[in-house]
Protein backbone atom coordinates (compact mmCIF):
# COMPACT_ATOMS: atom_id res chain seq x y z
CA UNK A 1 0.00 0.00 0.00
CA UNK A 2 1.73 3.49 -1.13
CA UNK A 3 2.08 5.53 1.76
CA UNK A 4 0.33 8.90 2.32
CA UNK A 5 3.44 10.87 4.15
CA UNK A 6 6.88 10.70 3.48
CA UNK A 7 8.72 12.88 6.24
CA UNK A 8 11.74 14.10 3.96
CA UNK A 9 9.97 15.07 1.24
CA UNK A 10 7.63 16.75 4.00
CA UNK A 11 10.51 18.59 5.62
CA UNK A 12 12.27 19.62 1.68
CA UNK A 13 9.11 21.16 1.19
CA UNK A 14 8.19 22.79 4.36
CA UNK A 15 11.77 24.35 3.76
CA UNK A 16 11.11 25.87 0.86
CA UNK A 17 7.77 27.47 1.47
CA UNK A 18 8.86 29.40 5.18
CA UNK A 19 12.56 29.88 4.33
CA UNK A 20 11.66 32.59 1.15
CA UNK A 21 10.31 35.69 1.01
CA UNK A 22 7.28 33.49 -0.31
CA UNK A 23 6.51 33.42 4.00
CA UNK A 24 7.13 37.13 4.66
CA UNK A 25 4.18 37.30 1.50
CA UNK A 26 2.21 34.70 3.29
CA UNK A 27 2.51 36.49 7.17
CA UNK A 28 0.98 40.19 5.75
CA UNK A 29 -1.99 39.05 4.79
CA UNK A 30 -3.25 37.61 7.82
CA UNK A 31 -1.24 40.78 10.15
CA UNK A 32 -3.11 42.50 7.41
CA UNK A 33 -6.68 40.85 8.44
CA UNK A 34 -5.67 41.67 12.25
CA UNK A 35 -4.93 45.04 11.53
CA UNK A 36 -8.30 45.59 9.70
CA UNK A 37 -9.76 43.56 12.37
CA UNK A 38 -8.66 46.03 15.18
CA UNK A 39 -9.16 48.99 13.34
CA UNK A 40 -12.90 47.96 12.67
CA UNK A 41 -13.55 46.82 16.74
CA UNK A 42 -11.79 50.85 17.67
CA UNK A 43 -13.52 52.48 15.54
CA UNK A 44 -17.24 50.14 15.67
CA UNK A 45 -17.18 48.37 18.72
CA UNK A 46 -18.25 45.18 18.43
CA UNK A 47 -20.56 44.52 15.45
CA UNK A 48 -21.86 41.74 14.05
CA UNK A 49 -22.55 43.08 10.21
CA UNK A 50 -18.67 44.45 10.30
CA UNK A 51 -17.82 40.96 11.64
CA UNK A 52 -19.18 39.12 9.17
CA UNK A 53 -18.16 41.32 6.29
CA UNK A 54 -14.36 42.26 7.43
CA UNK A 55 -14.19 37.70 7.45
CA UNK A 56 -16.26 36.96 4.40
CA UNK A 57 -15.58 40.03 2.28
CA UNK A 58 -12.04 40.17 3.09
CA UNK A 59 -10.78 37.25 4.85
CA UNK A 60 -12.79 34.28 3.25
CA UNK A 61 -12.65 36.03 -0.56
CA UNK A 62 -9.12 37.48 -0.68
CA UNK A 63 -7.01 36.25 2.07
CA UNK A 64 -7.70 32.46 2.12
CA UNK A 65 -7.52 32.11 -1.81
CA UNK A 66 -4.46 34.52 -1.65
CA UNK A 67 -2.18 32.28 1.00
CA UNK A 68 -3.51 29.06 -0.80
CA UNK A 69 -2.32 29.92 -4.25
CA UNK A 70 1.38 30.82 -2.59
CA UNK A 71 1.18 27.69 -0.52
CA UNK A 72 -0.37 25.07 -2.76
CA UNK A 73 1.74 26.24 -5.66
CA UNK A 74 4.73 26.89 -3.93
CA UNK A 75 4.82 23.26 -2.22
CA UNK A 76 5.61 22.12 -5.93
CA UNK A 77 6.08 24.62 -8.92
CA UNK A 78 9.16 26.11 -8.19
CA UNK A 79 10.87 22.66 -7.88
CA UNK A 80 9.63 22.02 -11.30
CA UNK A 81 10.36 25.48 -12.76
CA UNK A 82 13.97 25.04 -11.95
CA UNK A 83 14.39 21.19 -12.36
CA UNK A 84 15.58 20.48 -8.74
CA UNK A 85 12.24 18.08 -8.95
CA UNK A 86 14.08 15.49 -10.68
CA UNK A 87 15.92 14.56 -6.90
CA UNK A 88 12.94 13.78 -5.21
CA UNK A 89 11.56 11.93 -8.56
CA UNK A 90 14.47 9.87 -9.05
CA UNK A 91 14.23 8.07 -5.95
CA UNK A 92 11.72 5.04 -5.03
CA UNK A 93 9.21 6.89 -3.80
CA UNK A 94 5.65 6.31 -5.25
CA UNK A 95 4.87 9.68 -6.87
CA UNK A 96 1.20 9.46 -5.03
CA UNK A 97 3.47 10.00 -1.91
CA UNK A 98 5.26 12.48 -2.61
CA UNK A 99 1.74 14.29 -3.86
CA UNK A 100 0.00 13.28 -0.88
CA UNK A 101 2.79 14.36 0.99
CA UNK A 102 3.11 17.93 -0.53
CA UNK A 103 -0.77 18.70 0.18
CA UNK A 104 -0.21 17.35 4.14
CA UNK A 105 2.22 20.26 3.46
CA UNK A 106 0.29 23.00 1.99
CA UNK A 107 -2.68 22.37 4.32
CA UNK A 108 -0.83 22.69 7.48
CA UNK A 109 0.72 26.00 5.83
CA UNK A 110 -2.20 27.85 4.59
CA UNK A 111 -3.59 26.56 7.35
CA UNK A 112 -0.92 28.70 10.20
CA UNK A 113 -1.48 31.57 7.93
CA UNK A 114 -5.36 31.81 7.72
CA UNK A 115 -7.46 29.73 10.39
CA UNK A 116 -5.81 30.97 13.63
CA UNK A 117 -5.45 34.40 12.75
CA UNK A 118 -9.35 34.24 11.22
CA UNK A 119 -10.38 32.95 14.40
CA UNK A 120 -8.58 35.84 16.64
CA UNK A 121 -10.43 38.59 13.88
CA UNK A 122 -13.37 37.30 14.74
CA UNK A 123 -12.60 37.54 18.31
CA UNK A 124 -11.98 41.04 18.06
CA UNK A 125 -14.19 41.92 15.98
CA UNK A 126 -17.13 40.98 17.62
CA UNK A 127 -16.03 38.07 20.71
CA UNK A 128 -17.40 35.26 18.39
CA UNK A 129 -20.96 36.62 19.15
CA UNK A 130 -23.51 34.52 16.78
CA UNK A 131 -20.64 32.28 16.28
CA UNK A 132 -19.34 34.07 13.71
CA UNK A 133 -15.97 34.00 14.19
CA UNK A 134 -16.16 29.86 14.64
CA UNK A 135 -18.13 29.88 11.79
CA UNK A 136 -15.69 31.21 9.27
CA UNK A 137 -13.08 29.41 11.13
CA UNK A 138 -14.77 26.18 9.95
CA UNK A 139 -14.65 27.80 6.71
CA UNK A 140 -11.52 28.81 5.90
CA UNK A 141 -10.04 25.12 6.94
CA UNK A 142 -12.22 24.12 4.51
CA UNK A 143 -11.66 26.14 2.15
CA UNK A 144 -7.99 25.84 3.05
CA UNK A 145 -7.83 22.14 2.17
CA UNK A 146 -9.83 22.34 -0.86
CA UNK A 147 -7.75 25.40 -2.22
CA UNK A 148 -4.00 23.19 -1.20
CA UNK A 149 -5.32 20.51 -3.58
CA UNK A 150 -6.73 22.60 -6.54
CA UNK A 151 -3.32 24.68 -6.29
CA UNK A 152 -1.02 21.87 -5.77
CA UNK A 153 -2.52 20.29 -9.39
CA UNK A 154 -2.25 23.30 -11.01
CA UNK A 155 1.47 23.67 -10.04
CA UNK A 156 1.89 20.46 -11.66
CA UNK A 157 0.02 20.52 -14.22
CA UNK A 158 0.99 24.31 -15.09
CA UNK A 159 3.84 26.47 -15.98
CA UNK A 160 2.06 29.39 -15.18
CA UNK A 161 0.07 28.15 -11.70
CA UNK A 162 0.39 31.49 -9.98
CA UNK A 163 -1.21 33.24 -12.64
CA UNK A 164 -3.56 31.25 -13.19
CA UNK A 165 -4.49 30.19 -9.44
CA UNK A 166 -5.06 34.15 -8.97
CA UNK A 167 -7.18 34.95 -11.95
CA UNK A 168 -9.24 31.59 -10.45
CA UNK A 169 -8.92 33.48 -7.31
CA UNK A 170 -9.45 37.10 -7.49
CA UNK A 171 -11.21 37.48 -11.23
CA UNK A 172 -13.65 34.14 -11.08
CA UNK A 173 -14.81 33.60 -7.68
CA UNK A 174 -14.42 37.41 -6.01
CA UNK A 175 -15.40 39.31 -9.31
CA UNK A 176 -17.28 37.22 -11.21
CA UNK A 177 -19.06 35.13 -8.15
CA UNK A 178 -20.19 38.67 -6.65
CA UNK A 179 -21.77 39.09 -10.26
CA UNK A 180 -23.07 36.14 -11.48
CA UNK A 181 -24.39 33.93 -9.07
CA UNK A 182 -24.48 30.69 -11.20
CA UNK A 183 -20.52 30.96 -10.37
CA UNK A 184 -20.82 29.91 -7.26
CA UNK A 185 -21.82 26.44 -7.84
CA UNK A 186 -17.91 26.64 -8.98
CA UNK A 187 -16.36 28.12 -6.42
CA UNK A 188 -14.57 26.99 -3.20
CA UNK A 189 -15.34 30.16 -1.85
CA UNK A 190 -19.15 29.55 -1.46
CA UNK A 191 -18.55 25.91 -0.93
CA UNK A 192 -17.31 26.62 1.99
CA UNK A 193 -19.01 29.48 3.14
CA UNK A 194 -22.47 27.17 3.54
CA UNK A 195 -20.40 25.53 6.50
CA UNK A 196 -19.95 28.95 7.69
CA UNK A 197 -24.36 29.61 7.02
CA UNK A 198 -25.11 26.55 8.83
CA UNK A 199 -22.65 27.50 12.01
CA UNK A 200 -23.82 30.74 12.70
CA UNK A 201 -26.45 32.12 14.45
CA UNK A 202 -29.28 32.75 11.82
CA UNK A 203 -29.38 36.68 12.86
CA UNK A 204 -25.76 36.90 12.00
CA UNK A 205 -26.95 36.88 8.01
CA UNK A 206 -24.41 34.69 6.77
CA UNK A 207 -25.78 33.38 3.36
CA UNK A 208 -23.94 31.11 0.59
CA UNK A 209 -25.45 30.54 -3.14
CA UNK A 210 -24.87 26.69 -2.66
CA UNK A 211 -26.50 24.33 -0.46
CA UNK A 212 -24.87 22.34 2.51
CA UNK A 213 -24.74 19.14 0.89
CA UNK A 214 -23.87 20.52 -2.68
CA UNK A 215 -21.26 22.31 -0.78
CA UNK A 216 -20.11 19.80 1.04
CA UNK A 217 -19.94 16.71 -1.73
CA UNK A 218 -18.14 19.79 -4.46
CA UNK A 219 -15.41 20.35 -1.50
CA UNK A 220 -14.50 16.80 -1.28
CA UNK A 221 -14.81 16.33 -4.93
CA UNK A 222 -12.27 19.02 -5.52
CA UNK A 223 -9.94 17.98 -2.63
CA UNK A 224 -10.03 14.20 -3.80
CA UNK A 225 -9.59 14.48 -6.94
CA UNK A 226 -6.65 17.14 -7.31
CA UNK A 227 -4.48 15.22 -5.26
CA UNK A 228 -5.30 12.30 -7.40
CA UNK A 229 -4.85 13.91 -10.27
CA UNK A 230 -2.06 15.40 -9.27
CA UNK A 231 -0.36 12.33 -8.06
CA UNK A 232 -1.16 10.78 -11.58
CA UNK A 233 0.04 13.70 -13.80
CA UNK A 234 3.40 13.48 -11.59
CA UNK A 235 3.88 9.95 -11.97
CA UNK A 236 4.08 11.04 -15.53
CA UNK A 237 6.27 13.31 -15.13
CA UNK A 238 8.30 14.16 -18.00
CA UNK A 239 11.46 16.53 -19.45
CA UNK A 240 10.69 17.97 -22.77
CA UNK A 241 14.08 16.42 -24.24
CA UNK A 242 17.10 18.44 -25.71
CA UNK A 243 17.17 22.28 -25.04
CA UNK B 1 26.44 -6.31 -13.77
CA UNK B 2 23.80 -3.89 -14.44
CA UNK B 3 22.75 -3.25 -18.46
CA UNK B 4 20.77 -0.62 -20.02
CA UNK B 5 19.08 -1.81 -22.70
CA UNK B 6 17.61 0.56 -25.64
CA UNK B 7 15.22 -1.78 -28.17
CA UNK B 8 14.66 0.08 -31.28
CA UNK B 9 13.78 3.62 -29.47
CA UNK B 10 11.74 6.45 -31.32
CA UNK B 11 11.22 9.31 -29.50
CA UNK B 12 9.14 12.09 -31.32
CA UNK B 13 7.70 15.60 -30.18
CA UNK B 14 4.89 16.71 -32.86
CA UNK B 15 6.55 16.97 -35.73
CA UNK B 16 10.30 16.42 -34.73
CA UNK B 17 11.94 13.73 -34.21
CA UNK B 18 14.71 13.39 -31.50
CA UNK B 19 15.89 10.02 -31.51
CA UNK B 20 15.01 7.85 -34.94
CA UNK B 21 14.95 3.90 -33.89
CA UNK B 22 18.13 3.65 -32.00
CA UNK B 23 18.74 0.32 -30.06
CA UNK B 24 22.20 0.59 -28.09
CA UNK B 25 23.49 -1.93 -25.06
CA UNK B 26 24.96 0.23 -22.23
CA UNK B 27 27.08 -2.03 -20.46
CA UNK B 28 29.20 -2.06 -17.14
CA UNK B 29 32.05 -0.01 -17.96
CA UNK B 30 31.94 4.04 -18.70
CA UNK B 31 30.56 4.64 -21.96
CA UNK B 32 30.63 8.05 -23.73
CA UNK B 33 27.44 9.26 -25.53
CA UNK B 34 28.84 11.62 -27.67
CA UNK B 35 26.81 14.08 -30.46
CA UNK B 36 26.53 18.00 -31.11
CA UNK B 37 24.08 19.86 -28.82
CA UNK B 38 20.39 18.56 -29.89
CA UNK B 39 21.56 15.46 -31.68
CA UNK B 40 18.97 13.38 -29.11
CA UNK B 41 21.81 12.94 -25.99
CA UNK B 42 19.27 14.31 -23.40
CA UNK B 43 16.29 12.56 -25.00
CA UNK B 44 18.05 8.84 -24.57
CA UNK B 45 19.43 10.05 -21.00
CA UNK B 46 15.67 11.15 -19.97
CA UNK B 47 14.40 7.89 -21.33
CA UNK B 48 16.97 5.78 -19.10
CA UNK B 49 16.32 8.05 -16.67
CA UNK B 50 12.96 7.25 -16.46
CA UNK B 51 11.53 10.90 -16.89
CA UNK B 52 9.99 10.63 -20.70
CA UNK B 53 8.73 7.62 -22.41
CA UNK B 54 10.09 6.42 -25.55
CA UNK B 55 7.36 7.06 -28.57
CA UNK B 56 8.36 3.71 -29.71
CA UNK B 57 10.57 0.61 -28.43
CA UNK B 58 11.87 -0.04 -24.80
CA UNK B 59 13.81 0.71 -22.26
CA UNK B 60 14.84 -1.41 -19.78
CA UNK B 61 17.34 -1.73 -16.96
CA UNK B 62 18.05 -5.79 -16.42
CA UNK B 63 14.72 -6.31 -18.48
CA UNK B 64 12.89 -4.41 -16.37
CA UNK B 65 10.86 -1.33 -18.50
CA UNK B 66 12.19 2.09 -16.44
CA UNK B 67 9.16 3.86 -17.64
CA UNK B 68 6.90 4.38 -14.25
CA UNK B 69 9.31 1.99 -12.45
CA UNK B 70 10.38 4.07 -9.71
CA UNK B 71 11.73 0.45 -8.00
CA UNK B 72 14.38 1.34 -10.96
CA UNK B 73 15.74 4.13 -8.94
CA UNK B 74 17.32 2.14 -6.29
CA UNK B 75 19.62 1.29 -8.77
CA UNK B 76 19.80 3.85 -11.01
CA UNK B 77 22.18 7.25 -9.61
CA UNK B 78 21.66 9.83 -11.67
CA UNK B 79 23.13 13.56 -12.49
CA UNK B 80 21.41 15.44 -14.55
CA UNK B 81 22.36 18.77 -16.34
CA UNK B 82 20.31 21.27 -14.51
CA UNK B 83 22.28 23.14 -11.65
CA UNK B 84 19.70 23.72 -9.27
CA UNK B 85 19.28 21.61 -6.57
CA UNK B 86 17.86 22.21 -2.75
CA UNK B 87 19.70 26.20 -2.84
CA UNK B 88 18.16 26.45 1.20
CA UNK B 89 19.93 23.20 2.05
CA UNK B 90 23.69 22.62 3.06
CA UNK B 91 25.80 19.94 0.88
CA UNK B 92 24.98 17.44 3.64
CA UNK B 93 21.76 18.23 4.37
CA UNK B 94 21.04 17.92 0.35
CA UNK B 95 23.52 14.59 0.13
CA UNK B 96 21.38 13.31 3.53
CA UNK B 97 17.62 13.96 2.13
CA UNK B 98 18.53 11.75 -1.08
CA UNK B 99 19.60 8.84 1.30
CA UNK B 100 16.54 9.08 3.11
CA UNK B 101 14.76 9.02 -0.17
CA UNK B 102 16.24 6.13 -1.34
CA UNK B 103 15.31 4.46 2.16
CA UNK B 104 18.56 3.46 3.95
CA UNK B 105 19.30 2.03 6.91
CA UNK B 106 21.74 4.46 7.87
CA UNK B 107 21.46 7.71 5.61
CA UNK B 108 24.26 9.06 8.20
CA UNK B 109 27.05 6.78 7.40
CA UNK B 110 25.82 6.57 3.49
CA UNK B 111 25.58 10.47 3.86
CA UNK B 112 29.20 10.35 4.86
CA UNK B 113 30.45 7.86 2.96
CA UNK B 114 29.69 10.13 -0.35
CA UNK B 115 30.92 13.11 0.79
CA UNK B 116 33.90 11.52 1.32
CA UNK B 117 34.33 10.05 -1.98
CA UNK B 118 33.57 13.52 -3.60
CA UNK B 119 36.28 14.73 -1.36
CA UNK B 120 33.61 17.11 -0.32
CA UNK B 121 33.38 16.33 3.46
CA UNK B 122 34.78 19.67 4.14
CA UNK B 123 32.60 22.12 3.04
CA UNK B 124 29.30 19.84 3.30
CA UNK B 125 28.23 22.86 5.85
CA UNK B 126 27.62 25.44 3.41
CA UNK B 127 24.62 25.99 1.38
CA UNK B 128 24.75 24.82 -1.57
CA UNK B 129 23.62 28.63 -2.90
CA UNK B 130 27.16 29.04 -2.24
CA UNK B 131 29.24 26.12 -4.35
CA UNK B 132 31.37 26.68 -7.17
CA UNK B 133 30.26 25.14 -10.37
CA UNK B 134 32.56 22.05 -9.66
CA UNK B 135 31.45 21.78 -6.11
CA UNK B 136 28.07 21.50 -7.33
CA UNK B 137 28.94 19.17 -9.27
CA UNK B 138 30.50 16.52 -6.52
CA UNK B 139 27.88 17.25 -4.31
CA UNK B 140 25.21 16.11 -7.65
CA UNK B 141 27.77 13.09 -7.44
CA UNK B 142 27.99 12.61 -3.99
CA UNK B 143 23.70 12.59 -4.04
CA UNK B 144 23.59 10.12 -6.75
CA UNK B 145 26.02 7.73 -5.10
CA UNK B 146 25.03 7.44 -1.66
CA UNK B 147 22.97 4.15 -2.56
CA UNK B 148 25.12 2.59 -3.81
CA UNK B 149 24.11 2.07 -7.61
CA UNK B 150 25.09 -0.13 -9.98
CA UNK B 151 24.15 2.40 -12.86
CA UNK B 152 25.26 5.93 -13.05
CA UNK B 153 24.29 8.59 -15.33
CA UNK B 154 25.73 11.86 -16.30
CA UNK B 155 24.05 14.20 -18.41
CA UNK B 156 26.51 16.55 -19.66
CA UNK B 157 28.80 16.54 -16.63
CA UNK B 158 32.15 18.19 -17.22
CA UNK B 159 30.06 21.26 -18.34
CA UNK B 160 31.26 24.64 -17.20
CA UNK B 161 34.26 22.56 -14.91
CA UNK B 162 37.99 23.88 -15.19
CA UNK B 163 39.94 21.60 -15.95
CA UNK B 164 41.11 20.53 -12.65
CA UNK B 165 37.51 20.28 -11.48
CA UNK B 166 37.18 18.12 -14.66
CA UNK B 167 40.37 15.79 -14.01
CA UNK B 168 39.35 14.80 -10.30
CA UNK B 169 35.62 14.19 -11.89
CA UNK B 170 37.17 12.11 -14.49
CA UNK B 171 39.25 10.10 -12.07
CA UNK B 172 36.13 9.64 -9.94
CA UNK B 173 34.20 8.07 -12.88
CA UNK B 174 37.30 5.93 -13.99
CA UNK B 175 36.72 4.77 -10.58
CA UNK B 176 33.14 4.04 -10.57
CA UNK B 177 33.76 2.22 -14.08
CA UNK B 178 36.68 0.50 -12.69
CA UNK B 179 34.48 -1.17 -9.89
CA UNK B 180 32.35 -2.74 -12.41
CA UNK B 181 29.64 0.14 -12.27
CA UNK B 182 27.64 0.45 -15.74
CA UNK B 183 28.99 4.56 -16.09
CA UNK B 184 27.29 6.50 -18.68
CA UNK B 185 27.83 10.27 -19.53
CA UNK B 186 26.92 12.75 -21.87
CA UNK B 187 29.49 15.10 -23.88
CA UNK B 188 29.49 17.35 -26.99
CA UNK B 189 32.53 17.95 -26.30
CA UNK B 190 35.31 15.37 -28.20
CA UNK B 191 38.25 15.37 -25.45
CA UNK B 192 36.23 14.71 -22.65
CA UNK B 193 35.18 11.89 -24.26
CA UNK B 194 38.33 10.64 -25.85
CA UNK B 195 39.59 11.24 -22.03
CA UNK B 196 37.62 8.89 -20.29
CA UNK B 197 35.33 6.34 -21.91
CA UNK B 198 36.46 3.25 -22.91
CA UNK B 199 33.46 3.02 -25.54
CA UNK B 200 31.43 5.83 -27.43
CA UNK B 201 28.22 5.76 -29.15
CA UNK B 202 28.08 8.57 -31.09
CA UNK B 203 24.56 9.94 -31.90
CA UNK B 204 24.10 12.50 -34.69
CA UNK B 205 20.58 14.41 -35.83
CA UNK B 206 18.84 11.46 -33.51
CA UNK B 207 20.27 8.37 -35.04
CA UNK B 208 22.86 6.12 -33.45
CA UNK B 209 25.98 6.82 -36.13
CA UNK B 210 28.85 4.78 -34.41
CA UNK B 211 29.88 2.29 -31.37
CA UNK B 212 32.87 1.19 -29.79
CA UNK B 213 36.27 2.24 -29.07
CA UNK B 214 36.93 5.55 -30.95
CA UNK B 215 39.59 3.68 -33.41
CA UNK B 216 37.28 0.89 -34.17
CA UNK B 217 34.54 3.89 -35.07
CA UNK B 218 37.06 5.50 -36.81
CA UNK B 219 38.16 2.22 -39.12
CA UNK B 220 34.33 1.63 -39.40
CA UNK B 221 34.59 4.71 -41.99
CA UNK B 222 36.82 3.22 -44.80
CA UNK B 223 35.93 5.82 -47.24
CA UNK B 224 37.52 8.43 -45.45
CA UNK B 225 41.57 9.39 -45.49
CA UNK B 226 43.46 8.04 -42.94
CA UNK B 227 46.72 10.21 -42.07
CA UNK B 228 49.87 8.41 -41.06
CA UNK B 229 53.30 9.52 -39.76
CA UNK B 230 55.67 6.71 -40.89
CA UNK B 231 59.43 6.66 -39.93
CA UNK B 232 61.28 3.86 -41.94
CA UNK B 233 64.86 3.18 -42.75
CA UNK B 234 64.38 4.35 -46.26
CA UNK B 235 61.96 7.06 -46.36
CA UNK B 236 61.79 7.82 -50.15
CA UNK B 237 61.63 4.16 -51.23
CA UNK B 238 58.77 3.43 -49.11
CA UNK B 239 57.16 6.74 -50.82
CA UNK B 240 57.48 5.31 -54.24
CA UNK B 241 56.48 1.94 -53.55
CA UNK B 242 53.21 3.47 -51.57
CA UNK B 243 52.26 6.00 -53.70
CA UNK B 244 52.02 3.03 -56.52
CA UNK B 245 49.30 1.45 -54.27
CA UNK B 246 46.17 2.20 -54.97
CA UNK B 247 45.41 2.42 -51.22
CA UNK B 248 48.06 5.19 -50.89
CA UNK B 249 46.10 8.83 -51.95
CA UNK B 250 48.79 11.28 -51.61
CA UNK B 251 52.06 11.57 -49.27
CA UNK B 252 54.38 14.04 -48.07
CA UNK B 253 58.45 13.72 -47.03
CA UNK B 254 58.63 15.83 -44.41
CA UNK B 255 62.44 16.79 -43.93
CA UNK B 256 62.18 18.49 -40.34
CA UNK B 257 60.45 15.56 -39.03
CA UNK B 258 62.18 12.94 -40.66
CA UNK B 259 59.15 11.06 -41.81
CA UNK B 260 56.95 10.56 -44.18
CA UNK B 261 53.21 11.73 -43.83
CA UNK B 262 51.25 9.60 -45.95
CA UNK B 263 47.06 9.82 -46.42
CA UNK B 264 45.74 6.87 -46.78
CA UNK B 265 42.26 5.75 -48.55
CA UNK B 266 41.83 2.33 -47.92
CA UNK B 267 41.83 1.68 -44.29
CA UNK B 268 42.16 -2.25 -44.59
CA UNK B 269 44.54 -2.28 -47.90
CA UNK B 270 47.21 0.32 -46.83
CA UNK B 271 47.41 -2.27 -43.20
CA UNK B 272 47.72 -5.29 -45.27
CA UNK B 273 50.10 -3.28 -47.95
CA UNK B 274 52.26 -1.19 -45.55
CA UNK B 275 54.20 -4.32 -44.04
CA UNK B 276 54.37 -6.27 -47.23
CA UNK B 277 56.01 -3.27 -49.74
CA UNK B 278 57.96 -2.66 -46.85
CA UNK B 279 59.36 -6.64 -46.67
CA UNK B 280 59.87 -6.82 -50.54
CA UNK B 281 61.87 -3.34 -50.71
CA UNK B 282 63.68 -4.50 -47.54
CA UNK B 283 62.95 -1.11 -45.56
CA UNK B 284 63.00 -1.15 -41.76
CA UNK B 285 59.72 0.44 -40.37
CA UNK B 286 60.43 2.76 -37.61
CA UNK B 287 57.52 4.38 -36.45
CA UNK B 288 53.79 4.07 -37.70
CA UNK B 289 51.11 6.11 -35.75
CA UNK B 290 48.26 7.95 -36.91
CA UNK B 291 48.56 11.12 -36.56
CA UNK B 292 44.82 12.27 -36.71
CA UNK B 293 42.78 10.01 -34.47
CA UNK B 294 41.28 12.61 -32.78
CA UNK B 295 37.99 12.40 -31.98
CA UNK B 296 37.68 16.14 -33.39
CA UNK B 297 38.07 14.31 -37.37
CA UNK B 298 35.91 11.14 -36.26
CA UNK B 299 33.10 13.35 -35.31
CA UNK B 300 33.26 16.04 -38.18
CA UNK B 301 33.28 13.18 -40.27
CA UNK B 302 30.34 11.82 -39.11
CA UNK B 303 28.35 15.03 -38.60
CA UNK B 304 29.19 15.82 -42.46
CA UNK B 305 28.22 12.29 -43.19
Amino acid sequence: MTAIYHPTVARLTFRALLGRRRALIMALLPMLLLAIAIAVRALNGADDRAAATVLGGFALAAMVPLVGVIAGTGAIAPEIDDGSVVYLLSKPVSRQTIITTKFIVACAVTGLFTVVPVYVAGLILNNNSQQIAFAFTAATAAAVVAYSAIFLLLGVVSRNAVVIGLIYALVWEALLGSLMPGVGNLSVQQWSLTLAEQIAASGANVTSTVSLTAGSILLVIATVGGVWYAGRRLASFSFAGDH
Amino acid sequence: MAVIRIENVSRWFGNVVAVNDVSIDITPGITGLLGPNGAGKSTLIHMMSGFLPPSTGRVTLDGDVIWHNTEAYRRIGLVPETETTYEFLDGREFVRANAELQGLDDPGAATERALETVEMTAAADRPVSTYSKGMRQRVKMASALVHDPAVLLLDEPFNGMDPRQRMHLMNLLRRMGEEGRTVLFSSHILEEVEQLASHIEVIVAGRHAASGDFRKIRRLMTDRPHRYLIRSSDDRALAAALIADPSTQGLELDVTEKALRVEAIDFHRFAEQLPRLARENDIRLLTVSPSDESLESVFSYLVSA
